[in-house]
């Protein structure tokens, strides 16, 4: 049996600009983008093609650099170059503008929720990460900046089943975040990247976490059995490299499969499959499917679908997404 | 190139009397890399050590040295269009200055059309900024002009700075070269060096 991974559609998504990030709404039905020309766009399925639904213009000042999914699907965050995050809300088929978070004093890299719904993580070039609690009454507030970085934060990304957060940074680290009588500290700093740590993703329960970075890497990080309450210990448990030829800007484990993707800037996407047979202390992963020319410029984005197993998302440089299905082929 | 087939058979003939230890026939593996059919008949008939004696007397030309001429040429091609980047302080081209020259460019071939351009500058003054500045000009410069696929990798040449990590850090991170070009004074100031006066 071999693993392949074949092209379903490619999209011209942001036209003459960067698309930078691409992510599935928890149903699986819709895909958000988001690029260099400022603008959000929303693609979904017509018979057996993507078309773009809608067009979120105007939120931003400048590159919106990710967008994430409410859990219950109804929201949409954007975290831009203009240092604010837009919270948007659907109407119908559309999406307005609901609140523009601001306090960042740059770039926002990112914005993530947490799977309960109320708590959203964002972070900057500013160094910090910030935590925000929103009401019932859709009341955005924030409840806490960390400062644990030196540098710039790429990436956060939140625990799928405990109120764990952790983040990445050009500073060569992750941090681990944990919430104790009401404060919000760093609990653990990974450390072995040898370079920007570009983005994590967490597997489906959690136990471990995938980083990528500009070292051209790959580390699998699992949590030690010396942790305690406040004392969180991870390690690297595994590391691949030799794969990728140049930056590694995602990584994403996905949580129907346990298939592990990356999108790297020699333009490739590649699939990782765990070895089932392997110590679970000492996991080893091996490539089971590539497209070397994924795209024609750098891989920015892969995201794979929460509800179809295997079909998988990316995004270029060169503005456009790529829908992709990972199977088994005779 | 040309490779005049009856001198290079008429030598290894020759060089086959003379030499005590017998020649084989075959050579090295034949190199795909697009070389013209005469070159490959050439090496099919002359052995590895008769055809290191006939490119050292400059009848055979060498493949490597093919390659290494061709990727003289891209970098050329790719000097051309840093060399008339104004420097940011003074009225003067980087090449005018030494800030880029000939040697800086390093080009590689990463596969079919795909070249890896590495640059090395060495800025005039030490100060931080200004050296980031122009590795962004560098970056954009490039980004719009060069025609042909490329990746590239621009750093400051060794001993010329003493923050030189931190500064090939950011002119490296995309991220942020990006984010740099969306602020509009920097944008400016980068505009106004790479821009050509006939623009």
């Amino acid at each position: 049996m071999k693993e392949t991974l074949s092209l379903v559609q490619k999209l011209s998504a942001h036209p003459d600009s960067r698309c930078w990030f691409v992510s599935w709404n928890p149903s699986g039905t819709l895909l958000a983008s988001c690029g260099g020309d400022k603008a959000i766009r929303i693609w979904g399925r017509e018979g057996d093609s993507w078309i773009c639904k809608s067009v979120l213009q105007d939120g931003h000042q400048r590159t919106v650099r990710k967008v994430a999914w409410s859990p219950c699907g109804n929201y949409l965050a954007s975290a831009s170059f203009d240092a604010t995050t837009c919270i948007w809300k659907k109407k119908n088929n559309d999406f307005e503008s609901l609140t523009v978070l601001e306090g960042h004093e740059n770039e926002v890299k990112c914005v993530a929720w947490a799977p309960s719904g109320n708590l959203l993580a964002t972070c900057s070039r500013d160094k910090s990460v910030w935590v925000w609690e929103v009401d019932e009454d859709d009341e955005y507030e924030c409840v806490t900046v960390i400062n644990s970085h030196t540098q710039d934060v790429k990436h956060v990304v939140w625990h799928p089943t405990q109120e764990l957060l952790a983040s990445a940074s050009y500073d060569n680290n992750i941090c681990i975040y944990k919430e104790e009588d009401d404060d919000w500290e760093c609990r653990a700093t990974l450390t072995g990247h040898t370079s920007t740590v570009w983005s994590l993703s967490f597997d489906a329960k959690g136990q471990r976490l995938a980083s990528c970075s500009d070292d051209r890497t790959v580390k699998i990080w699992m949590e030690g059995s010396e942790s305690r309450q406040s004392d969180v210990s991870w390690k690297c448990v595994c590391t691949l490299s030799g794969f990728h030829g140049r930056t590694v800007y995602d990584v994403a484990w996905c949580p129907l499969t346990g298939a592990l993707a990356t999108a790297c800037g020699d333009d490739g996407v590649r699939v990782f499959r765990e070895d089932e047979s392997a110590d679970p202390q000492q996991p080893l992963f091996s490539l089971a499917a590539q497209v070397t020319k994924a795209h024609n410029q750098d891989v920015n984005c892969v995201s794979w679908n929460p509800k179809e197993p295997g079909l998988l998302a990316s995004c270029s440089d060169d503005g456009e997404i790529a829908i992709w299905k990972f199977h088994e082929e005779d | 190139m040309t490779v005049d087939l009856l001198k290079v058979r008429a030598a290894a003939q020759l060089l086959r009397t003379l030499l005590p230890v017998p020649v084989k026939g075959q050579t090295s593996p034949p190199v795909n890399d697009g070389a013209a059919p005469d070159m490959e008949v050439v090496s099919g008939c002359v052995s590895l050590t008769v055809n290191k004696v006939l490119f050292f007397s400059g009848l055979v030309g060498n493949r490597n040295d093919l390659k290494a001429k061709a990727m003289e040429e891209k970098a050329l091609e790719v000097y051309d269009v840093i060399r008339s980047i104004r420097d940011p302080e003074k009225p003067n081209t980087l090449e005018e200055l030494d800030v880029v020259t000939e040697k800086c460019v390093e080009v590689q071939e990463l596969g079919e059309d795909e070249f890896l351009i590495i640059i090395k500058f060495s800025p005039t003054v030490p100060h931080c900024s200004l050296a980031t500045l122009i590795g962004l000009c560098l970056q954009v410069k490039l980004q719009r002009c060069l025609p042909f696929k490329h990746k590239l990798e621009i750093y400051i040449s060794e001993g010329t700075h003493s923050t030189e990590e931190d500064i090939n850090k950011q002119i490296n991170d995309k991220e942020r070269v990006a984010a740099a070009m969306e602020n509009p004074n920097l944008r400016e100031i980068v505009e106004q060096c790479v821009t050509e006066p006939d623009d």
